[in-house]
């Protein structure tokens, strides 16, 4: 791509054209992690009437606990785990249905849907499909010979609160799947079929490179929800239980900051965690997105 | 919305100045609570009936949330300079409310200076003593919905099972023995419980004249450190693992989850709050009974007396003279024995003061409903010790949390029981510690 370069005649202008997105930036960026950074040096009770600097400390008793780290290992797994199996069948679904001709309108919409149902209303529905001796899935599992019980079993509990999440997410990676779909030119596609290339092999030397900005957005976009979105699942549907085998880094923070009134450790929780997602992105932009074809 | 609220406020402002002296002016008093469903209609039935008792103040109830996130929302208003007057706070939320200084102020204190007398002796003593100022010995905050866990059991599995319905569970062993009955005669749950760290240490430790922690459960000041690992609270959940590994004990959940397992019919003994009798009494389609908590006969000194939980009113600071008027007032309602002892009779929730115990017995509520004076016996039971009046300890929720943890692991057979209660000691203690920092 050419670039072009355009100067505004005077600095002001610009500046005055950037200001609302700079100002919205500062106030809801900048402020609020500031305040953080500078919460997460202090020791502080409740109501806020005493504060004392601690320094690092509240990071190094962070650091020092085996069972924060253990939360961060348990993020990283979750977040893998939704990131991808929710790019997996969102494009399966989307290339499926770009094939459909008729009803195409029907299967889209009820794909769509999950995408409008609040999270916590997510996790409430599948905890009633696995929720042991009433949901229908547990049922069908015990008949099968497996003991659901997720408020013991930590690694069904994990399953639980992935499948929630994805299932939400599916319906978003989805919509931006088929439109990039719809976007290929038929005419490639066409010309590969007469050359005498397979399904599979158009997909793969066609379609999917063609995807890749899509993908890679998508990546970014569902490692952030993992990381961030996910909370509200997990609040209705394990509370971080049992164990701590759903507790993730943003659960954390929110039980230690609201529930337990411990603003110190909070707020070093999410400078860590804005430093984890930031590291990430960082990462995906610098060496993943090498490999997107624009 | 801020034009019309800007109006409100200062219509207000002008009436209060300009027609302070005439009937019609009234101080809105805001009061939030937590108590949702059908208990939120009988809180705001009794902010009603005070306001048509009288003209100058009016009570405003508020639903905000379950109680973490009332109690979050109170400190944030509080720390913005725009604090309700009344706020309801959980019972492990007390030592942090007791830490907020000039933030609240002692309901012992609003009394005083309003002028109202409250005699403090006409509590229940173990209800008075969880919200008492150590040092003065007065009320901090006004008692309002208390309960205790008390143990019921389905009394038509009972007869299924070869029991005596009109009996309940004794003793753990007893429990245990029934439990496995209830098993062998077909149930596929024998005993469950709710709110484990409640019911199975907390209450266990006093019931069983043992302290929770030292310094009479913190009551003594915030250097207290946990003992909840004694070998008598591990042989109990060595005793409960063992119940677990043999099917005739199954774990619910952390919270309430074991009420819906009681009442539909899956398991025959629950240990859980007496607050959930409204909800097992419209929906349990069986004969069923209450018992008092069971206890080892073989321990010194058991049974003794059990300790709350639920929430109690809390005034906060910065408020005018003539608003404090009205709370005293409104605080000093809700704790006649009418008014009392109606809350008590509707919620499940204990009778707060004697008066309100007695006038239920003279009603004859519990002939009506039987057991239902359970949960008051286990209080008055015996004059509660120094440590066991209740827990006054910093971070409790996070403590509560470790504690599910830990006996969650035992539960799942990943840990043994001292290994467990070991652990959730040294994790609670630390959170004790950096407690201690930041009180003052």
């Amino acid at each position: 791509m050419m670039s072009h370069r355009f100067h505004f005649p005077e600095r002001g202008l610009g500046l005055l054209l950037m200001l609302p997105q700079l100002l919205i930036t500062v106030i809801f960026f900048v402020w609020p992690a500031g305040q953080a950074l500078w919460e997460s040096t202090r020791l502080q009770d409740a109501f806020g009437l005493s504060s004392t600097f601690v320094g690092l400390d509240n990071f190094a008793s962070l650091f020092r606990d085996p069972l924060y780290l253990q939360t961060v290992r348990t993020t990283l797994l979750f977040s893998v785990l939704v990131a991808s199996l929710g790019l997996l069948v969102a494009l399966l679904l989307a290339v499926m249905a770009n094939r459909v001709v008729r009803a195409s309108a029907f299967y889209r919409t009820i794909l769509i849907l999950p995408y409008a149902v609040a999270p916590s209303i997510a996790a409430v529905l599948w905890l009633f499909l696995f929720s042991p001796g009433l949901g229908w899935i547990s049922y069908l599992l015990a008949q099968c010979g497996i003991d659901w019980n997720h408020v013991l079993n930590g690694g069904q509990a994990l399953t639980l609160v992935v499948l929630a999440s994805t299932w939400k997410q599916i319906s978003y990676n989805f919509l931006f799947f088929l439109a990039a779909l719809q976007a290929i030119p038929t005419s490639l596609l066409e010309a590969a079929a007469i050359d005498g290339a397979s399904p599979l092999r158009r997909f793969r030397d066609i379609v999917f490179p063609l995807l890749s900005p899509t993908s890679f957005f998508l990546l970014v976009v569902n490692l952030v929800y993992a990381f961030f979105d996910t909370f509200a699942v997990i609040d209705a549907a394990t509370g971080g239980g049992p164990g701590k085998s759903t507790e993730t880094l943003i659960f954390k923070v929110y039980s230690e900051g609201f529930k337990g009134l411990d603003l110190g450790s909070s707020a070093a929780q999410s400078v860590i965690l804005m430093l984890l997602v930031g590291a990430l992105t960082l990462v995906q932009f610098r060496y993943v997105e090498r490999k997107v074809q624009y | 919305m801020l034009f019309t609220f800007a109006t409100r406020r200062l219509v207000t402002a002008v009436a209060l100045t300009a027609l302070a002296p005439l009937a019609g002016a009234t101080t809105d008093l805001q009061f939030w609570h937590s108590m949702d469903g059908s208990l939120g209609e009988r809180v705001n039935a009794i902010a009603n009936q005070f306001n048509a008792s009288q003209k100058e103040y009016k009570i405003i109830p508020v639903y905000k949330g379950n109680y973490d996130e009332s109690l979050s929302a109170a400190i944030a208003a509080s720390r913005s300079g725009t604090a309700p007057h009344i706020v309801q706070v959980f019972e492990v939320g007390t030592a942090t409310m007791m830490q907020a200084g000039k933030a609240i102020k002692p309901v012992s204190q609003v009394m005083k200076e309003a002028g109202e007398v409250l005699d403090e002796k006409m509590f229940i003593p173990a209800i008075a003593g969880y919200y008492s100022d150590s040092k003065t010995g007065h009320l901090v905050s006004m008692p309002f919905n208390s309960s205790t866990p008390v143990l019921y059991y389905n009394k038509d599995a009972f007869k299924k099972a070869g029991l005596n319905p009109d009996q309940p569970p004794r003793s753990w062993q007893e429990l245990a023995a029934a439990a496995a009955k209830l098993k062998a005669s077909g149930m596929s749950c024998g005993y469950t419980t709710g709110w484990q760290g409640w019911v199975l240490l907390e209450n266990f430790s006093t019931w069983h004249n043992l302290p929770y922690a030292s310094l009479d459960n913190g009551f003594g000041g915030t250097g207290a450190v946990l003992q909840f690992n004694s070998p008598l609270h591990v042989k109990h959940i060595e005793f409960l693992a063992k119940m677990a590994k043999d099917g005739t004990f199954t774990y619910a959940g952390r919270k309430d989850e074991a009420t819906p397992r009681f009442y539909s019919g899956e398991c025959g003994i629950m240990t859980g709050s007496s607050g959930s009798l409204a909800n097992i009494r419209k929906n349990a389609r069986f004969d069923y009974g209450i018992g008092m908590m069971p206890y080892y006969p073989d321990v010194k000194g058991a049974p003794q007396n059990a300790i709350i939980g639920g929430a109690s009113l809390w005034v906060m600071g910065g408020k005018s003279q003539a608003e404090y008027k009205g709370v005293a007032r409104f605080l000093k309602r809700v704790a006649t024995p009418a008014v009392a002892a109606e809350w008590h009779q509707n919620t499940g929730y204990l009778p707060v003061t004697v008066a309100a115990f007695d006038l239920s017995r003279k009603q004859g509520f519990y002939e009506k409903n039987p057991g239902s004076d359970v949960a008051a016996r286990q209080m008055l039971n015996k004059p509660p010790k120094s440590y066991t009046r209740g827990l006054r300890l910093g971070y409790m929720p996070q403590i509560r949390t470790v504690v599910d943890e830990e006996l969650e692991s035992v539960w799942a057979g990943k840990q043994t029981p001292r290994a467990a209660l070991d652990t959730a000691v040294s994790r609670g203690n630390e959170l004790l510690r950096r407690f201690e920092k930041t009180a003052h």
